[in-house]
């Protein structure tokens, strides 16, 4: 800082330096803003959740039957059935889809197979929830002969989340370094030894994550149990994966739209333990994974 | 599981030392490799001998790595490497090993870059052992810690088994593939310039590891430290670009005993 006036004048700003500035300040604020504006809805939304529904929500709530034609009572029925769809489906899809993904990342050859079938996880994960719903009529309950039951309806579940499974598996798969496979083969360990011991207990992580995921999707879909196993109103508990159940989903859908004189709060309350289940397993997927983050090793 | 069970006889049959056929561990005939069109080797010919360090010394790009894997038969995970011509392990030419995870085995290879296993440092070295069914844990301390020691590595992680061997500095990590090599039990270790990603002084000390395992092994040095292959390699070959120029006794070689004015031009860093 000898001689501070040469050093202004190398450093002065000229015209476009001031409008370049300029620009760069309206960008980052719009970009911004959109950012900002994704927080809008949810935040709508819990609000809305939150002032209208939390009023009715209780101990008796939860853990009671509808009564009065379903405008009064609780929603036990609606949400042990929900545990119960989320969990059949999820027996069905997690083996099949770490499998699949297993095979996909870790054993095809690049040929007009593996290309087929990474076709049709694109085409399956494309299909609308509804025509999923009249596949899971015509095959499980008709041509399997299931009948409308927790089956049938998590089947169909299970089919129309397997390319989640599989696309989650697939790449904390191939996040795994080719390096660690490459020195187990050359140590004489056969592809699936190293799978086992190497490659799945170092993607565990990014699979658990996709599985949650699957979860949370699965719980708020309606279309494809409405059809398939799922009732309006059942005055027993499901006893086995050949009954019919209600589902929270659907039974928001029918206090909201096909009961008449339901009070105000009730498909409120419905959409609020819905919408809980669903972001408590979002946020135990977040922790999850930056739990296994922190253990990572490598 | 028996063809597994006659292959591994084959492999060790009885071997009669008088015999100068059963001095030798390799034998390379003609061999070519390819990726798709470009060539990465060919026409080598060459034998490894038992209980011998063979050097492989030549620039980047010679085709050393390839051969590596061809010994390994790892180009049966590489559908764009295609190996012709033979190589002989103890006789057998490895194509026709059906079981070729016993031939992978038997051979123990150590990376340019360590490839610590994302596992504990016990279990890193416990991994073969495990393979092979060894579930006892008395029994696997043994081993662990021999392999371990014989890796001159043992003294500076005994206290730390069960820390993950990434942990490790570079140069502990190197020794720890090496002592991974070792629990193998291997009769032919390969070494592909192993020293890229290690301290000099921890180079040395895997010098001295590698000497003191000669009498029990075939080792072959791949290394573009030309003054490596002097120290340690009995025998020692030149490759340049996919052709090996020249084999012969390590000290002919760096005394300019050759048949080729390229090694000495190499040797003595004119070019490469």
């Amino acid at each position: 800082m000898a001689n501070p006036g040469i050093a202004d004048n190398q450093f002065l700003e000229t015209e476009l330096n001031v409008s370049a500035k300029r620009t760069e300040t309206l960008f980052r604020i719009l970009f911004m803003v959109m950012a900002g504006l994704l927080i809008l809805p949810v935040l709508i939304i819990l609000t809305t959740l939150l002032v209208k529904g939390s009023s009715i929500i209780s101990f008796d709530f939860l853990f009671t039957s509808p009564t009065d034609g379903m405008t009064a009572g609780g929603i036990f029925p609606a949400l042990l059935g929900t545990v119960w769809l989320v969990g059949v489906a999820l027996i069905i899809s997690v083996p099949v889809g770490v499998a699949a993904a297993v095979y996909l990342s870790e054993y095809a050859p690049d040929n007009w197979f593996t290309r087929a079938i990474n076709l049709a996880i694109i085409n399956l994960a494309g299909v609308p929830s509804i025509v999923h719903a009249l596949f899971g009529v015509g095959a499980f309950v008709i041509f399997f002969g299931f009948g409308t039951s927790i089956l049938a309806a998590s089947m169909t579940l299970a089919v129309m989340t397997l390319p989640v499974v599989i696309v989650a598996t697939r790449e904390s798969l191939q996040a795994v370094p080719q390096a660690f496979r490459e020195a187990c083969w050359n140590m004489g360990a056969t592809r699936w030894q190293t799978i086992r011991r190497v490659v799945l207990p170092n993607s565990v992580s990014g699979i658990l994550t996709g599985v949650i995921l699957e979860v949370s999707r699965t719980t708020g879909e309606t279309a494809p149990i409405m059809f398939t196993g799922a009732a309006f109103f059942i005055p027993v508990l499901p006893e086995s994966v050949f009954d019919q159940t209600m589902a929270l989903s659907l039974h928001l859908f029918v206090v909201s739209t096909q009961v008449p004189n339901v009070p105000e709060a009730l498909p409120y309350g419905v959409a609020l333990v819905l919408i809980s289940m669903v972001l408590l397993m979002n946020s135990a997927s977040i922790a999850l994974r930056m739990h296994l983050r922190g253990k990572k090793k490598w | 599981m028996v063809s597994a069970v006659q292959e591994m006889d084959q492999l060790t049959r009885d071997q009669n030392p008088a015999d100068p056929a059963n001095r030798v561990k390799l034998e390379v005939r003609d061999v070519a490799i390819r990726y798709g069109s470009s060539i990465a080797i060919s026409e080598i010919n060459l034998e490894v001998r038992k209980n011998e360090i063979f050097g492989i010394i030549g620039p980047s790009n010679a085709g050393k790595t390839s051969f590596l894997k061809a010994i390994n038969r790892m180009n049966d995970f590489d559908s764009g490497m295609s190996v012709e011509g033979e190589i002989l392990f103890d006789g057998t030419d490895i194509r026709d090993v059906r079981n070729v995870y016993a031939l992978r085995n038997r051979i123990g290879v150590v990376f340019p870059l360590p490839v610590g296993l994302p596992l504990t440092v016990y279990e890193n070295v416990a991994f073969v052992p495990r393979l092979r069914g060894i579930g006892d844990k008395a029994e696997l301390d043994v081993i662990v810690e021999r392999c371990l020691t014989r890796a001159a590595l043992w003294d500076e992680v005994k206290d730390r088994l069960n820390s993950l061997g990434s942990l490790l500095s570079g140069g502990q990590q190197q020794r720890l593939t090496i002592a991974r090599a070792l629990s193998q039990e291997p009769e032919l270790l390969m070494l592909d310039e192993f020293s890229i990603a290690v301290d000099p002084v921890t180079t040395m000390r895997i010098e001295d590891v590698l000497k003191e395992l000669k009498p029990e092994m075939s080792i072959i040095l791949v290394t573009n430290l030309v003054q490596q292959a002097r120290r340690l390699a009995d025998r020692t070959a030149f490759f340049l670009d996919g052709e090996c120029v020249e084999i012969g006794e390590t000290d002919d070689l760096f005394s300019g005993r050759v048949k080729d004015a390229r090694t000495t031009d190499y040797i003595e860093g004119r070019f490469g």
